[in-house]
């Protein structure tokens, strides 16, 4: 059926419409008025909702803009810092600062800022966040204390004896070693009982401390807190210097996955409150967003006027092509949703060029096919198939780019957050538009609309 | 056919005039960091009314505060963004604002802010790009099946990248330019978009190498570059024209942003026929007389 060029042009006729509901503005004044004729109403993009086989699906079909562009909510997060030794205040700050980074990048929050702010006594994090809808999941997610610490008995009979003694805050002291030195926590279970457990590998500082502290306790027992509630207090019977150890303290396999991601998102070394919350608008500023939109509408203008002045009616539609390859890049940024942010719409931009790259690759080959003297059609035909191996090349090396940026594993050595994110995250879903745009939008325009002389 | 192969130096030349000021500075200056890498000052006054932000902008400026950013938040607040600044000129400030605005200002937090991004985010960028270099040089000399090709395109991009660090570099001493987190991402732009424009002309090399045509990677890579001159240039004036229009007519929080872009891409453009595919042929000449 899709062999039919006339068919997927319909069909892409269809798609276009579609696409321009979805991608219709939000919040806009239609006001027209022709003779008796008047229409006065307030455009909104559709909202799917409806329920299928039980579940309950709603969208909604906004844009999503970044911080720098429209702004969002402005939280101040205050550290509890009397437990913390003055020298070691700015580390601890700093700690916090990136767990919390880690956390709200984890739960999908897109580009926040999460900046430390220090002044006289006062240890505070700053988190601006785009959007100002999910206010208090984020404020949830910040709050989470998943506060691991590893505390030893003070009392020496306490330790070494009797599985009766409970440890408390009171009759434990800290050995420094807290949730900050862990490198990662995963659920696994044990070889023993099958029970599940929750596996920490500490970071080469945390190994050594662990190491330290375990040759120091053997015989004795080393609680473990969680939140300042101790979980378990298992007995160590041979120091640990792999910095490998285990928390099974009769969790079910759900409560081990939880425990075991927020150790991941990483523990606070400090507890915080929320001490301030509310909007604010763009960092970039507002009059200079607007002025740089229609100086980049400008510049699209003129790219399309060049491309019909090149190629007449060929440009023509791949202008058209353009036009379609917006509308559905747009599309997917509001149904996935992406959040849009100034590197992200860089990527967008340098997509927007690598299409029409595409276009011209083709339409110059065109070119040479028809000053050999190849018929019109051939030569479309010849010009499409031999643009394609660099077409190919060229954007598979920026899709291996876009992966790498966007590290979709979560490698700890690579970045897993903020703009860099959003920026390989745009330019991977233009790059894979341009690639259907360019080769099965214009050529199908091309097969069904374009005729010339031969 | 345009005999392109003949003017080597020329390239060498042109390459060199740009890189190697733009190299020393960078060097024996560096970058200079603007407060996304370094931290601040960040600063919070209220007013009793509604007062415009562009009166704000304009006193702070002609107090000399180095503004990065300014908000507009709820209640007559504005959160103001700085490079580092001592207790006596934000009092400065507000007696300054007390003359224009006829009200002084409530000073709500005047706090030491560290940077949006951190040492650790910046590092991991520098990974995640150098196993992305490592990753297009494979793929390059996989589809090519030739590892010069795929070394060319790297050196061309390395080409890219100083141009564009080596010229903020300069822009940094001589104008005060800073580089931000906007920049990072120019960076990777650039990154991205010269190994396209790489591959594109090394493609007809390729193509014209499995064909007929006779004569060494010279001969092959003149004929290749004529071939796809109208393309590189028509792609050219179209990203010309856009960056044009974003660094003339956008906002002043973008211009150098924009500009990064425009030098990354005309470089970009530059560096695949005039850096890439002259390594191809000095690699060669560097083979032949091996022999």
């Amino acid at each position: 059926m899709l062999k039919n060029p006339r068919r997927i042009f319909l069909l892409l006729v269809i798609l276009a419409v579609l696409l321009a509901v979805v991608d219709l503005p939000e919040n806009y004044r239609v006001k027209i008025r022709v003779k008796t004729i008047s229409i006065d109403r307030v455009i909104n993009p559709p909202v799917l909702a409806f329920n299928a086989l039980g579940i309950r699906f709603r969208k909604e079909l906004k844009t999503r803009l970044g911080l720098d562009l429209s702004g969002g909510t402005h939280l101040v997060l205050e550290a509890d810092m009397k437990d913390i030794p003055s020298g070691d205040r700015t580390n601890a700050l700093e700690s916090s600062r990136q767990v919390i980074e880690r956390r709200i990048n984890f739960f999908g929050v897109s580009e926040p800022i999460v900046q430390s702010a220090i002044s006289r006594d006062s240890y505070r994090i700053i988190v601006e966040m785009p959007g100002v809808t999910d206010v208090e999941k984020a404020v949830a997610t910040i709050g989470q204390t998943a506060l691991l610490e590893f505390r030893e008995f003070t009392d020496q009979n306490a330790a070494t004896g009797s599985a009766l003694a409970f440890p408390t805050l009171a009759n434990t002291a800290s050995v420094n070693i807290s949730g900050g030195d862990l490198r990662r926590a995963a659920v696994a279970f044990s070889s023993q009982t099958g029970e599940p457990e929750v596996a920490l590998e500490f970071n080469s500082d945390g190994a050594k401390k662990f190491s330290d502290v375990t040759t120091r306790l053997v015989g004795k027992s080393l609680a473990i807190f969680l939140d300042d509630m101790p979980i378990t207090w298992p007995r160590v019977n041979t120091p640990i210097t792999d910095g490998q150890a285990v928390i099974s303290g009769g969790f079910t396999a759900e409560e081990a996955r939880r425990l075991a991601l927020q150790l991941n998102a990483g523990a606070l070394p400090v507890p915080v409150t929320v001490v301030e919350k509310r909007t604010v608008g763009a960092t970039l500023g507002a009059a200079s967003v607007s002025q740089s939109i229609r100086a980049g509408l400008l510049g699209l203008a003129i790219v399309a006027v060049f491309m019909i002045a090149l190629y007449g009616r060929l440009g023509m539609l791949a202008v058209a092509a353009l036009v379609l390859y917006g509308l559905l890049t747009f599309a997917i940024f509001r149904w996935i949703p992406i959040t849009l942010t100034l590197p992200g719409v860089a990527g967008f931009l340098l997509s927007i060029g690598m299409a029409v790259d595409s276009n011209i690759l083709i339409f110059e080959r065109y070119k040479e096919e028809r000053r050999h003297g190849k018929p019109w059609k051939v030569a479309m035909e010849l010009g499409f198939g031999k643009a394609w191996d660099s077409i190919r090349d060229a954007n598979v090396t920026t899709l291996l780019t876009c992966l790498i940026l966007f590290n979709p594993g979560n490698w700890a050595f690579l970045p897993s957050s903020g703009m860099v994110r959003g920026f390989a995250v745009t330019l991977f879903v233009g790059v894979l538009v341009s690639l259907f745009t360019g080769i099965v939008v214009t050529r199908t325009f091309i097969r069904v609309l374009y005729k010339e002389k031969s | 056919m345009i005999r392109f192969s003949k003017y080597l130096w020329v390239y060498l030349l042109v390459s060199a005039i740009v890189l190697v000021p733009g190299v020393y500075s960078l060097v024996r200056f560096g970058l200079r960091p603007a407060i996304d890498f370094t931290g601040g000052t960040l600063l919070e006054i209220q007013f009793s009314r509604d007062v415009p932000q562009n009166i704000v902008e304009l006193v702070a400026n002609k107090d000399g505060l180095a503004l990065v950013s300014i908000q507009k938040t709820s209640s007559n607040t504005y959160l103001l963004r700085m490079k580092p600044e001592g207790s006596e000129n934000v009092a400065a400030f507000q007696t300054s604002l007390a003359t224009s605005v006829g009200e002084i200002p409530e000073v709500v937090r005047n706090e030491t802010v560290g940077p949006v991004l951190g040492k650790e985010l910046l590092q991991k960028t520098l990974a995640a790009a150098i196993m992305a270099v490592i990753g297009i040089l494979l793929y390059v000399a996989w589809a090519f099946k030739n590892v010069r090709f795929g070394v060319a395109a790297i050196v061309a991009l390395i080409h890219d990248l100083l141009v564009v660090v080596g010229i903020f570099s300069l822009l940094g001493k001589y104008a005060g330019v800073e580089v931000d987190t906007l920049f990072v991402t120019a960076i990777l732009t650039t990154m991205s978009f010269s190994v396209h424009d790489t591959i594109v002309v090394f493609d007809r090399i390729r193509e014209l190498l499995r064909g007929k045509e006779k004569g060494g990677i010279a001969e092959i890579s003149d004929m290749a570059l004529t071939q796809t001159l109208g393309r590189s240039l028509a792609n050219s004036f179209t990203i010309l024209f856009m960056l044009l229009a974003l660094v003339l007519l956008g906002g002043v929080t973008i211009r150098w942003f924009a500009l990064a872009l425009l030098i990354g891409t005309i470089s970009g453009t530059y560096s695949s026929p005039f850096v890439a595919t002259p390594i191809l042929i000095f690699w060669e000449r560097l083979a032949k007389k091996q022999k």
